[in-house]
């Protein structure tokens, strides 16, 4: 095979020297989220830095203690219904935005360009600007309604970039044969798009969700009078000096790969399946 | 009749997103714009049209202070991720050899990315505080004999946070670029005699350029504006134009606040400009 045969060839010196920086690079992404890991489990008597002083679950515990730390429950509960909000809403307009731009039609590049700049231009001045287009307007800013959007503006960009990049690949002589079978265009997206470019909604989804999530920029003057939990993070890192911060990084840390394995989970899954098909 | 199908379909299709951009992003600029030429006193802003707001900001040496030293901030951030993550995707790209690896390795780079920010900042905290990993370290290597002060809270640790935030950034499109370089290429210039070195240059980087400029406009502009990392890491001590802005919001100026964002819009725009010269984004999808 032609791979026995690749690997059998000898690497150049400068791959070494490579993958050592490499190695660094993972070190240097990994390795700080490492230490608040461990820190989180500081004895109850322990501080902000090592040395660890015992290992204890308190700082979890004190997490969910309301008056210790201000509102983790319900700030995680409002980003967790947001950011799946966001999520549902991104998947679909993304694939229907996809389908949409595989034609040219008029008003095709403004509606492009108006996401690049959804993308580029800072997350303070959506904030701003929503916030203050709420003001003049005399809407209260809930999490629900204006920082859903600000929210949104950040994952359609995502969303619709990832179905360019699917569909420019994507072969249409599919759905001509199922067309031709006597397939009506809805049941040619059923049985014959969504399964293909199913792995790719997925995708699509766990961006949105995260990126919703984590989101706190965007949030700042959109959220109105509940704080969504990057707010509530936020607003612990100035006033809160013991390793509950660290407790809730972790938490919440462990929360998003949750997402990120599920996600890649179901893909793993869906590509199996479609393989057993075949 | 059928392509007259098809377009009221492609209407159809496209109408919420545009419909959202529309309100949530191009008349919240608008509002900002039209807001910049208000008035406000200490309880609410009121409508008028002035030019104060501009003249007060354009006049003012700190405006002009903070912006260089958000430049600064832009510049050095950039020139570290774009080295970085150039080293990483040439690595994926061309030192690893099967697609799985790659695949598990850039995944490896890229699941950082979809974790809080402000996490990943406040876990620089341990590592670089006075009593800190590093430099509790030093002192027992005997390095130095007093903690270093400048590590955290400082300049330097803004950057640090910033490059450990954003090389994904550089290292996702250049990857992407690397990954169309046809391999048959790189073979013809090492046949030609080209060492390792001059294929790099003369082949592979010039090949990459659409991945970089990519990678540059969102690593600048995402710097440019950003208010959360300077407050966090400078401990207060910095300034840079987002956080002038959030501080504005946060006095209730927000005619103010908004001619700083319109200035600092124009700025990200004039660069952007600038780095698209380099580059046609739709090409590249």
């Amino acid at each position: 095979m032609a791979m026995s045969r690749k690997t059998r060839e000898r690497r150049p010196t400068s791959f070494y020297f490579l993958a050592a920086f490499f190695t660094l690079f993972v070190l240097f992404l990994y390795g700080p989220m490492l230490t608040i890991f461990i820190l989180s489990f500081q004895g109850v008597n322990g501080g902000l830095t090592f040395p660890m002083n015992g290992f204890s679950f308190h700082w979890f515990g004190n997490l969910f203690e309301r008056q210790a730390v201000g509102d983790f429950g319900g700030s995680f509960l409002r980003s967790l219904k947001l950011g799946l909000i966001v999520m549902v809403v991104t998947v679909v307009v993304s694939f229907m935005a996809g389908l949409a731009f595989r034609r040219r039609f008029k008003g095709d590049s403004i509606v492009f360009y108006l996401a690049i700049a959804s993308l580029i231009v800072p997350s303070i001045l959506i904030s701003l600007g929503i916030g203050l287009l709420f003001n003049i307007i005399e809407w209260q800013p809930q999490w629900f309604t204006s920082a859903l959007g600000a929210h949104l503006t950040w994952t359609f960009p995502f969303g619709l970039l990832i179905m360019f990049a699917v569909f420019n690949r994507f072969d249409p002589s599919y759905e001509e044969a199922a067309r031709d079978l006597g397939a009506s265009n809805w049941q040619t997206i059923q049985y014959v798009v969504l399964p293909m470019v199913g792995p790719s909604l997925i995708g699509v989804a766990m961006f949105s969700f995260t990126l919703s999530y984590d989101e706190f920029a965007r949030t700042l003057m959109t959220a109105g009078a509940l704080n969504t939990l990057p707010l509530e993070i936020y607003g612990m890192t100035t006033n809160v000096t013991t390793p509950v911060l660290y407790a809730l990084g972790t938490v919440t840390t462990g929360f998003s790969f949750l997402v990120i394995a599920l996600a890649l989970g179901s893909v793993a899954i869906l590509r199996m399946r479609k393989g057993q098909k075949a | 009749m059928a392509s007259d199908t098809s377009k009221r379909s492609s209407y159809f299709l496209i109408t919420p997103m545009a419909a959202i951009f529309a309100v949530f992003l191009v008349i919240p600029l608008l509002t900002i714009v039209i807001v910049s030429f208000w008035d406000y006193d200490e309880y609410r802003i009121l409508p008028d049209f002035i030019l104060e707001n501009y003249s007060y900001l354009l006049g003012s040496s700190v405006t002009w202070s903070i912006y260089l030293n958000t430049l600064k901030y832009a510049a050095l951030t950039w020139v570290f991720t774009l080295l970085i993550g150039f080293t990483v995707a040439y690595f994926l790209a061309f030192h690893v050899r099967s697609l799985t690896w790659q695949i598990v390795l850039f995944m490896l780079c890229t699941i950082p990315f979809w974790t809080s920010n402000i996490i990943r900042m406040i876990s620089w905290i341990p590592f670089l505080g006075r009593n800190g990993l590093l430099n509790s370290a030093l002192i027992n290597m005997g390095i130095v004999d007093q903690p270093l002060e400048f590590l955290l809270f400082s300049d330097f640790a803004v950057v640090l946070a910033d490059v450990h935030l954003y090389t994904l950034f550089m290292v996702v499109p250049i990857f992407n670029s690397m990954m169309r370089i046809d391999r048959s290429l790189i073979e013809a210039a090492r046949d030609a005699g080209a060492s390792g070195f001059e294929t790099l240059k003369s082949v592979i980087v010039p090949l990459s350029k659409p991945g970089i400029a990519i990678g540059s406009i969102f690593v600048i502009t995402v710097v440019m504006g950003d208010f959360i990392t300077v407050r966090l890491m400078s401990g207060g001590q910095s300034a840079s134009v987002g956080l002038q802005i959030s501080n504005e919001i946060g006095l209730l100026q927000y005619p103010a606040a908004a001619a700083s964002a319109v200035v600092l819009l124009i700025t990200v725009l004039l660069i952007v400009t600038g780095l698209l010269r380099l580059v046609d984004i739709r090409k590249e999808l």
